[in-house]
Formats: structure tokens, C-alpha cells, sequence
């Protein structure tokens, strides 16, 4: 019975994957051949690449090295970098690049970009690697220093080698989340893969040319999923000894302090003050700027209203999932897993253009209405809730089944009285990612949302496309109140790898 | 209370045999401890018996009812066995009173009267019924586990390592508690075990498995006295093994002429003494030489040489003790038992791993 469920929910993951499969195989391979190979798509190729490669390079330098200073030296002030460090997080990505926009129209280039697109992501690379810091025996830092290393040659032989791991899986995170950015990219007209996909659609609504299009980026995700599972299984650095490690001693600075500081307010400058400067800018001028609340309260309460729909189905999908990759460990149950984190590694564009040709073909009453949205936000987000519910279920171990048997009490009520009370915390905490998540979720909303529905994300879209600042301000200001709560847990204890996973993936 | 007979037990796991035709009476009201090296098997029997793992083979009989095997699986709730897991498994989301009202019907769940003398019962005080889990030793968690056990009265007590994650001074405290709730409640129980000190002073008869099967079955003085072969001797104690050749009831060995605990036939054999037999005697006896000494407190373990090269071990009080490298005598007290002299006997066999 649950792995029936499971299999449902994993066949729901792979729809994406499958409208593509099927369309490219009706449109023939010459039809393929011609919809990919020309020069359009070699110029998205190109500059789809030149940004992830960018952006990969300069989130890695930006999350390793505040990471370190943030972590391992004697700068004053560690804990409050450390939050303004992860707080981008708390500002969609969207958002941040209407600012910098708004401010600076020449903004429009492969700079510009890749600027906007690093620092939205580079959180992704932060916090692995402070995890990782973290987690590091300090024993084998004091042992390399006896053996006679500086501090640099400490970095680059010791620490270094122990981070790869980490650092890697956070590199591979932005680059799938650089690969599906629509918003962003698509406010800076900056054109990718994902925002030709977008074009293609509202062009020529759905033909084969987009499809295609959004095979070859799921082509380039895929490749990504599949390096990110190698690496996975490779980690293999791990505390040798037994005991706490004990917190490690600060790198003094000395004269570097002034340097390190300064680079650290800069980056917390461009990321947080510049945006969150533009958002106070756009209420203060612009005659857009009056607060229209009846609407910004019905917008709220739909997107909130959206959000919780979203957050029940989709952790009660997860349930059956998390609950076989604990209980019933075996290829099958990690296939069914793996099979769910497909779904969430294949961009929103790709995910919403699915629901869009199989509802239209399918069941036609059901185009754009609430219950497709909600399946769009089920496949883009049951990682977040799996991975929860799978922690949840780990930390129930059996035993307690067991011995609730041995006291007489039948399987309906262990259910009852002792599964659901244990996993309830799971639960909760996968609900509430899932819920932020949809409250900032802008370009499956986009397409998928029933006519005259709107969300905080697509109003402050459509407000922002037409440069009108001031009414997309107060939107802005909503999601990023709501999304504040998550930011505060993950910036709490980035070292708790279930929330950094569920919040990222 | 019922007595549960277990016959011709057999499960494995793939091609692993796990239990290979395991054969056990315990008596209404008595505790049996099964010991025996880890992977022996005795985990898998205790979740046999308790209905979490249903046989290959053989039965399970609860107070003259098969509730395993032969067609037949009573399930786990079915079968009023009390369950106390490794390191307790309590409920981490109730507290100690809703942990040991668990297996209670409703209608008793709030009597705080009946929770109270339940904890009593296993030693606790009334006051920590409000406690979480987290909040408790680990072994008064266990002394929960025990009470939430015996809570609904059942007909067996099962106990899977009981006291093996407690530091040495909580399990001795633990164990006589977790003892004398057993005795007070005239409860029948199985205690799975891989220490033997704990399984000789905790239990009235004790079963030693080796590989899939049982050893020996038998109360603790016989079992240590009078082991069924010369490995469950080395199992349950240290063992000082000698060969001899016997004749009309003595057996002349490296140690002198010895006594024998039973009738033998003459000829080569090989005999066992405990190390508390072998005296370090100032007078006549056998010369050795003291090749090393661990001092317990209360006691002490000499490790001599006899002139053979054979080396022995024997234990002495703490009070008076030679140094190493010093020549002693040693006489043997009490007799010796007696095993055949076949060669592949002697060395405690090396337990194969589940």
C-alpha cells in the first residue's frame, strides 16, 4: 500500500520528464534535430553557461572565504556577519534584481548578472561550508600546525581537502538554481535558457519549439543531478576519533582585520542594503507609491491561502516516500526518493509547461485552476517536505513499535498514539518549508495560476515589469516578512543538514 | 504467569542460519538468562518469542498454547509479553506516567495510584512520574521500560540487554532492582545477555547459545561447576585446563594428583579447574613461577609458569601478593571436572558472526 502511494508520488515527479520524452519522440528526430540545432540555441547555450560557470566561481569564493572568516578567525561581530550573511536568502531572488534594476538600468548585461545572480546564491555555498567548519576536527588543524604549516598552507592542505565535499554540493545548488532562475534573469533581460523558454511559451503558446528548448535545459540539470549523486556518494571525510570535538581556536588577523571587514560589509552591502535601499527608495518617490491594501490584503490571503493547500498535499505526498527510505531501506525505496529529487532539479518553467500540455490534452476542465497549481507546487517542493519527514522517521526508530505491539495496543492505534505524535515535529517543520517556498514562487504561478488570481509574487511581477516601483513595493515587503522565519532557523543552526537540504534543494 | 517451551527453533536470514533447532523450557516464574557472544543468535530468538519475527521452523508455546509456528502467528499484541528493548525505548514524546500507563486500558491510564505503585515496584519514586524521558538516568529509564512492562500483567517478560549501555556502578544497582520487581511480581522472564557475571548472579537457570544453538542449559552453579565441554567452561569463567591421565577416580596432572568431580573412565583426559582452585601456598606444592599479577582491589589474577612452559592462572586475595619473577608453590583445591582428551577441544571457540 505505501510503496503503491509512492510510486504514484514519484510518477507525478517524472511528468515533466516524461511531457518532454513524449514530445520530442511525436516531433520526430529531424523535427528535434532542427528545433535544437541552430544558432538560437546555441547563443542561449552559450550564455546559460558563461553565468553558471560564473556564478559557481564566484559564490565558491564568496561562501568559502566569509565562511572561514566568519567561522575560524578572531573578526569582531562573527554571529551578526554570520546572519546578515545568510539573510539574501530571506530576498527572492526576483526582487533583488528589480532593485538593482531600478537603480541601475545599464544593469541589463552579462555583468550585471552574473552580479545579482552571485549574490542571491552565494548563501548556497555559506552554508555548507560554515557546516563544514564546523564539523572539522580542530585536532588535525593543531597537528598540522605543530608539524610546522602557516595558517595559509593550513587552509589550503588541511581544511580544504575536508571541504570539497560540502563546497561542491553547495556549487552544484547554484547551478541548478542559476539554470532554473527565471525572475531574475528575466527582469535583467538577460536571456537563458529558462527565460527563451518563457518567451517561446507566451510566442507561440506551447509549441514544440519550447519543449524543446526546455529538453535541452533539463538535459544540462540532469547532468548536474547526476554529478551531485557521484559526489554524494564519495563523502567519506569523516571524524576519525570518538568524542566532541572541541571548538577550535581563532585565527588571529592582526593587521588583515581591516581588510577582512571591509570585504564582508561589502558583500553584505551589495546583497542585502543595496535591495532592501531600493525597496524604502520606491516607497518614498513615484507617484505608484500609494499602498492600494484592499488588494494588497485579498493578494496576501491568497498566497497564503495557495501556500498552506500546498504545504498539506505536499507533505502528505511525502509521507510515503520518507517513510520507505527509513523503514524498507532497499534499491527500490531509493529509487522512489532519487526519483522525487528529479522532479525539484527540473526547472519551475519546465515543471509548469508540463501541467500546462498534459492538463490541456488530459483533462482539460482542469487548466489553470487551483488543483494543478498545487500539483506544479507538489513536484517543485516534495524534496523539501521528504527530507524532513525521512529525518523525522529516522529519529522514530522501530523499537518503539515494537513495543507498543508487546503492550497489546493494535497497528491502527500505534499509528495513532505513537507514529504520528513522533513524526509530528517532522512534519510541522517540512509543512512550513514547503509553505515559505510557494509564497515566493513566481514563475510556475506565473503560468499556471487561474485567470485573475494573483500572488504576492506574480503582483509584484507584473507591478515591476511595468517599472511601476512603488505598487510593487508593498508586495515585496510581504514576501520578505514571510520568509524571514525560515532565514532566522537556517542562520540558528546551519549545521542541522536536514534544514539546510530542505530549505535549498 | 506461563511457562514457555520452545521447540526446534529454526530462522535465517538469506542462506544465513541464524537459529539452527533451538530447544528451551523456562519454568512459570523463574528468570532465564540467555547469554552467549554477539550474532549468536539469542537477539533473533527473543524477537521469535516475542512475535516480531515469526520462525522457519519450530514452535513457541506460552502457558501450553502455541502462539508461533507450526500454522500458527498470534501476533506480537495478541500475545501478552512484556517487552523491555535495548537502552529502555521509551516514548520520547510521554512522560515516565504516560510511558508506563501505555499498555493500560483507558479507563486505567489516569489512576495515578496504580502508576505510582508500578513505579514503586521497580524502585523509582512517585515524584519522577511527570518526567520526560530525557530527563531520567539511563537506568532509571530502564526501571520505567521494566514497569511499563509489567504494567498490563503479562504472562512473560521479555528483557533484550537490559543493563549493557549502563555504566558499571548504575548496572549493578539496575540489575538488583530490575531483579527484585521480577521476583515481587512472580513474573516469568527471558534476559538476553552477552555477560556472563550478569547472567550467573541475575538469573535461575541460564541458557548458553553458541552459534544457532544451545549449549547447555542449566542453573548457574551447575553450569559453572560442571559445564557441559570445555568451551562453555571458558565462556561462562576463566578456565585453567590441564592434560592428565586418570586412574580409579584421580587424575595425575601437571598440577599433582588431583581429585575428580565425577567418574571417568581411566586413561588420557583432559581436566578443568577454576582459577580460585590454584592456592599460592608457602609450603609443598607444585613450583611455578609468577609471570604477572592484575590487582583487582578485592582481589588479584596471578599468571604463572608452570615448568612445563604451560601457563595458568589463579586468584589470590588482595592482601598478600608475590612480585613477578618470584618463584611460588601451588597446591589445588577441590576437584577437578573431567572431558575427553579429543584434540580439538580446550580453546574457546571463535563465535562465527550474523
Amino acid at each position: 500500500m505505501t510503496v503503491l502511494l509512492a510510486v504514484a508520488v514519484a510518477a507525478l515527479a517524472l511528468l515533466p520528464l516524461a511531457h518532454i520524452v513524449v514530445a520530442a519522440v511525436d516531433v520526430g528526430w529531424s523535427g528535434v534535430a532542427e528545433l535544437v540545432f541552430r544558432r538560437r540555441v546555441a547563443d542561449l547555450l552559450g550564455n546559460t553557461l558563461r553565468l553558471v560557470a560564473g556564478a559557481v566561481a564566484v559564490c565558491t569564493v564568496l561562501g568559502v572565504g566569509a565562511a572561514w572568516l566568519v567561522e575560524r578567525t578572531a573578526l569582531p561581530g562573527r554571529r551578526v556577519w554570520h546572519v546578515l550573511l545568510v539573510a539574501p536568502l530571506a530576498l527572492p531572488a526576483f526582487v533583488s534584481s528589480s532593485a538593482w534594476i531600478s537603480l541601475l538600468p545599464g544593469l541589463d548585461t552579462y555583468g550585471g548578472a552574473l552580479l545579482v545572480v552571485s549574490l542571491a546564491y552565494a548563501p548556497f555555498v555559506y552554508l555548507p561550508a560554515v557546516a563544514a567548519f564546523r564539523g572539522l576536527d580542530p585536532a588535525l588543524e593543531e597537528t598540522a600546525r605543530g608539524l610546522g604549516l602557516s595558517s595559509w598552507a593550513v587552509f589550503r592542505r588541511v581544511q580544504l581537502p575536508q571541504l570539497r565535499v560540502a563546497v561542491l554540493g553547495g556549487a552544484l545548488l547554484v547551478a541548478l538554481h542559476v539554470l532554473a532562475e527565471f525572475g531574475a534573469l528575466a527582469m535583467l533581460r538577460y536571456p537563458t535558457f529558462t527565460t527563451a523558454v518563457y518567451d517561446q511559451y507566451r510566442a507561440t503558446f506551447n509549441g514544440p519549439a519550447a519543449t524543446m528548448l526546455a529538453g535541452v535545459l533539463v538535459l544540462l540539470c540532469l547532468v548536474l543531478l547526476l554529478a551531485e549523486i557521484r559526489l554524494r556518494g564519495a563523502r567519506g571525510y569523516a571524524r576519525t576519533g570518538a568524542g566532541a570535538a572541541r571548538s577550535p581556536r581563532p585565527v588571529r588577523l592582526g593587521l588583515l582585520t581591516g581588510p577582512a571587514l571591509v570585504a564582508l560589509a561589502t558583500v553584505v552591502g551589495l546583497s542585502l542594503l543595496v535591495p532592501l535601499a531600493a525597496l524604502v527608495s520606491w516607497f518614498a518617490t513615484g507617484t505608484s507609491a500609494r499602498v492600494d491594501w484592499a488588494a494588497l490584503a485579498t493578494t496576501t490571503g491568497t498566497t497564503l491561502a495557495l501556500a498552506a493547500g500546498a504545504a498539506a498535499v505536499t507533505t502528505a505526498l511525502a509521507l510515503p516516500t520518507g517513510w520507505l527510505a527509513v523503514r524498507r531501506r532497499g534499491p527500490l525505496a531509493t529509487l522512489l526518493e532519487r526519483t522525487t529529487y528529479l522532479g525539484s532539479a527540473v526547472p519551475a518553467i519546465v515543471v509548469a509547461l508540463a501541467l500546462v500540455t498534459v492538463s490541456i490534452r488530459l483533462l482539460p476542465g482542469l487548466y489553470q485552476t487551483v488543483p494543478v497549481l498545487l500539483a506544479a507546487y507538489a513536484v517543485l517542493f516534495l524534496p523539501r517536505a521528504i527530507v524532513t519527514v525521512r529525518a523525522a522517521v529516522e529519529q522514530s526508530p522501530p523499537v518503539h513499535d515494537d513495543v507498543a505491539a508487546s503492550l497489546g495496543v493494535s497497528s491502527p492505534a500505534r499509528l495513532w498514539r505513537v507514529t504520528l505524535p513522533l513524526l509530528a515535529p517532522g512534519i510541522g517543520a517540512g509543512a512550513a518549508l514547503v509553505f515559505l517556498a510557494v509564497v515566493t514562487e513566481l514563475t510556475a504561478t506565473l503560468l499556471l495560476a487561474p485567470t485573475g488570481t494573483e500572488t504576492l509574487a506574480t503582483a509584484f511581477w507584473s507591478a515591476s515589469s511595468a517599472l511601476e516601483y512603488g505598487a510593487a513595493a508593498p508586495y515585496a515587503v510581504v514576501m520578505v516578512l514571510l520568509s524571514a522565519p525560515a532565514t532566522v532557523l537556517l542562520s540558528r543552526d546551519p549545521s542541522s543538514r536536514d534544514v539546510r537540504r530542505g530549505l535549498t534543494t | 504467569m506461563s511457562a514457555l517451551t520452545v521447540t526446534g527453533l529454526a530462522r535465517s536470514y538469506g542462506r544465513t542460519p541464524v537459529l539452527t533447532g533451538v530447544d528451551l523450557h523456562v519454568p512459570t516464574g523463574t528468570t532465564t538468562a540467555l547469554l552467549g557472544p554477539s550474532g549468536c543468535g539469542k537477539t533473533t530468538l527473543l524477537r521469535i518469542v516475542a512475535g516480531f519475527d515469526d520462525p522457519d521452523a519450530g514452535t513457541v508455546e506460552l502457558g501450553g498454547r502455541v502462539v508461533a509456528g507450526a500454522g500458527r502467528g498470534v501476533p506480537a499484541r495478541r500475545r501478552g509479553i512484556g517487552f523491555v528493548p535495548q537502552e529502555g525505548g521509551l516514548f520520547p514524546h510521554l512522560s515516565v506516567a504516560g510511558n508506563v500507563a501505555f499498555g493500560l486500558p483507558r479507563r486505567l491510564r489516569r489512576d495515578r495510584a496504580r502508576i505510582a505503585g508500578l513505579l514503586a515496584l521497580v524502585g523509582l519514586d512517585a515524584a519522577l512520574a511527570d518526567r520526560a524521558p530525557h530527563q531520567l538516568s539511563g537506568g532509571q529509564q530502564q526501571r520505567v521500560a521494566l514497569a511499563r512492562a509489567l504494567a498490563p500483567e503479562p504472562s512473560l517478560v521479555l528483557l533484550d540487554e537490559p543493563f549493557s549501555s549502563l555504566d558499571a556502578a548504575l548496572r549493578e544497582d539496575t540489575r538488583r532492582a530490575v531483579v527484585d520487581a521480577l521476583r515481587t511480581t512472580g513474573a516469568t522472564a527471558v534476559l538476553v545477555t552477552h555477560d556472563q557475571a550478569e547472567a550467573l548472579s541475575t538469573a535461575d537457570q541460564v541458557a548458553v547459545m553458541r552459534s544457532g544453538a544451545l549449549a547447555q542449559l542449566a542453573d548457574p552453579r551447575t553450569l559453572y561447576r560442571e559445564p557441559r565441554d570445555l568451551d562453555v567452561a571458558a565462556f561462562v569463567g576463566e578456565a585453567v585446563v590441564l592434560d592428565g591421565v586418570a586412574t580409579g577416580g584421580r587424575v595425575a596432572s601437571e598440577l599433582g594428583e588431583l581429585a575428580l568431580g565425577r567418574p571417568c573412565p581411566d586413561g588420557p583426559v583432559r581436566v578443568l579447574l577454576r582459577p580460585e582452585q590454584l592456592r599460592l601456598a608457602g609450603g609443598p606444592g607444585v613450583p611455578a613461577r609468577v609471570c604477572g599479577v592484575d590487582f583487582y582491589g578485592h582481589d588479584a589474577r596471578i599468571e604463572l609458569q608452570l615448568s612445563s612452559g604451560l601457563r595458568v592462572s589463579a586468584r589470590a586475595e588482595g592482601a598478600d601478593l608475590p612480585v613477578p619473577g618470584s618463584d611460588v608453590t601451588v597446591a589445588v583445591q577441590g576437584a577437578a571436572v573431567p572431558f575427553p582428551a579429543a584434540p580439538a577441544v580446550g580453546r574457546p571457540e571463535v563465535p562465527a558472526p550474523a
